[in-house]
């Protein structure tokens, strides 16, 4: 794996294991996730990909039975996410979100972004109002919701609910914002702007991103991972990985000679 | 190159079909040359005419291969090995079409020189060693793509430069021809044309091996820097 030039790390997965009760369901997973720019992962159902995605924010913990074996480390300060020392809530202030189907809280658009800061004790209205703003912004949705912050959420369309989702978790600052299928439940033009999205936050945020859509991971990310039983078959640049990938069984995957 | 079955088999026989036309085309083109080599040494005049009617049917060809891949593109948004071979494919109608015009530029030159009454092998110059050169490369190089033999196309590759001195060596003889007697300077000049046409058809079918490179290996290995060059 020769991948040169490479950015500064974000985190890094070192020889990562993960089993849901007795079943491993991540074997020995070491990858690179570098800083400020996108990494997809793709792979068939049940290869690992959201398992994967989901312990970067230690969301597994919700769950009795489930166990972390290894590391993922995070930069700069080396921090390992998955250490039983290291509080999910700080880790989750770190890394956001965001979901298959938008799923907006029953509140009003505003209290849906300042949801997180709330949370973190934050009650001051200007500050709130500002990152409010500032997020909705970011999730390039403030033109459209401005002179209806106190509507509810869920009168958005769907696409707008994501991008709401979006701008929910940027309004934490996160550093690393993961994306599991934040397209499958929208429509083309929604899409689209979401991925126009996805590039734009790159410059401030690093993302990780699950999809199904192989176009998608092509059109968005930098780097391009290909997961099948559990396994990092490979892992690469996106542009070499479309065009030439090295091993047979991600070839396979990716002009669809298997499902 | 990957040999498994698509899960879509429609896209299967899209691909295999497209494979077959490339391959049609070159055996006309193939056909082509070796018919307009023919009427250089035996001066059938009357064969030029059938050579420009079929470099249309040439033209067609790659128009209708052009237009499948880029359907394909559209539709099936090929990745890895298919988008290489649908790009290859692509590129190598092109100089596949272009080796048909130089043949067709042949037949033409040698219409010119017979019609005005000359002989080409009066000058003792035969560029029919040239010609079964160039024929061969454009063989070996179809024959490269129809297996995706890279060690094939690096021989056609390879080829090339003999080619290339050869029709240096041909330019230089006639111009001592034509120094010598300045009356043979419009037959010289068509007969330049005619070895500058299968030099050009060599530098083809160097093209289509350097795209079925790209194709099995997806590096591509046109203009390499100087020192490397063998």
């Amino acid at each position: 794996m020769q991948i040169h030039d490479n950015p500064a790390l974000k985190a890094e997965a070192r020889n990562l294991n993960f089993y849901y009760g007795e079943a491993k369901a991540l074997k020995g997973i070491n990858m690179p996730i570098y800083d400020k720019k996108v990494t997809a992962l793709i792979g068939p159902s049940g290869c690992g990909k959201s398992t994967y995605l989901r312990s970067f924010n230690r969301m597994h913990d919700l769950y009795p039975g489930n166990r972390y074996e290894g590391e993922i480390r995070f930069f700069p300060d080396n921090t390992n996410l998955l250490s039983p020392e290291v509080d999910p809530i700080e880790v989750r202030m770190r890394v956001g979100m965001v979901f298959q189907k938008p799923n907006p809280f029953p509140k009003s658009i505003y209290e849906n972004v300042a949801y997180g800061l709330r949370v973190r004790g934050e009650n001051n209205k200007r500050v709130l109002d500002d990152k409010v703003e500032h997020a909705l912004k970011g999730g390039a949705l403030w033109d459209e919701v401005k002179d209806r912050l106190n509507e509810l959420a869920s009168n958005l369309s769907g696409g707008q609910q994501q991008r709401l989702c979006i701008a929910r978790a940027l309004a934490t600052d996160p550093e690393l914002l993961l994306f599991d299928e934040p397209t499958s439940a929208l429509d083309p033009i929604a899409t689209a702007a979401i991925e126009e999205l996805v590039h734009e936050l790159k410059k401030r945020v690093t993302i990780l991103i699950v999809t199904h859509n192989m176009q998608q991971a092509a059109r968005v990310s930098d780097y391009t991972a290909y997961m099948f039983l559990g396994e990092m078959i490979e892992f690469g640049k996106t542009d070499e990985i479309f065009l030439k990938p090295k091993d047979k069984r991600t070839e396979d995957y990716i002009t669809g000679r298997m499902g | 190159m990957n040999d498994s079955a698509h899960l879509s088999s429609q896209f299967d026989e899209d691909l295999s079909r497209l494979r077959t036309h490339v391959l049609q085309m070159g055996g006309l083109v193939e056909t082509q040359v070796s018919a307009a080599i023919d009427a250089y040494s035996t001066g059938e005049v009357s064969s030029v005419k059938h050579i420009v009617e079929t470099d249309r049917r040439i033209n067609d060809l790659e128009i209708a291969i052009d237009d499948d891949c880029a359907h394909i593109i559209a539709k099936r948004q090929p990745a890895a090995s298919d988008l290489r071979l649908v790009f290859g494919i692509s590129k190598i109608v092109t100089d596949l079409e272009r080796a048909g015009d130089e043949a067709k530029k042949i037949a033409k030159g040698v219409r010119r020189i017979y019609e005005a009454g000359q002989v080409p092998s009066q000058f003792g110059i035969g560029v029919r060693h040239i010609a079964e050169a160039a024929l061969h490369m454009v063989r070996d190089a179809l024959d490269a793509f129809a297996r995706l033999d890279v060690e094939q196309a690096h021989r056609v590759i390879n080829a090339d430069a003999n080619v290339d001195v050869e029709f240096k060596s041909i330019v230089r003889q006639l111009i001592t021809h034509m120094m010598e007697d300045p009356r043979t300077i419009t037959t010289s000049i068509d007969i330049i044309w005619i070895a500058r046409a299968v030099e050009r058809i060599g530098d083809h079918a160097k093209n289509i091996a350097e795209h079925v490179v790209f194709i099995v290996e997806g590096r591509d290995i046109r203009h390499p820097p100087k020192e490397q060059k063998a």
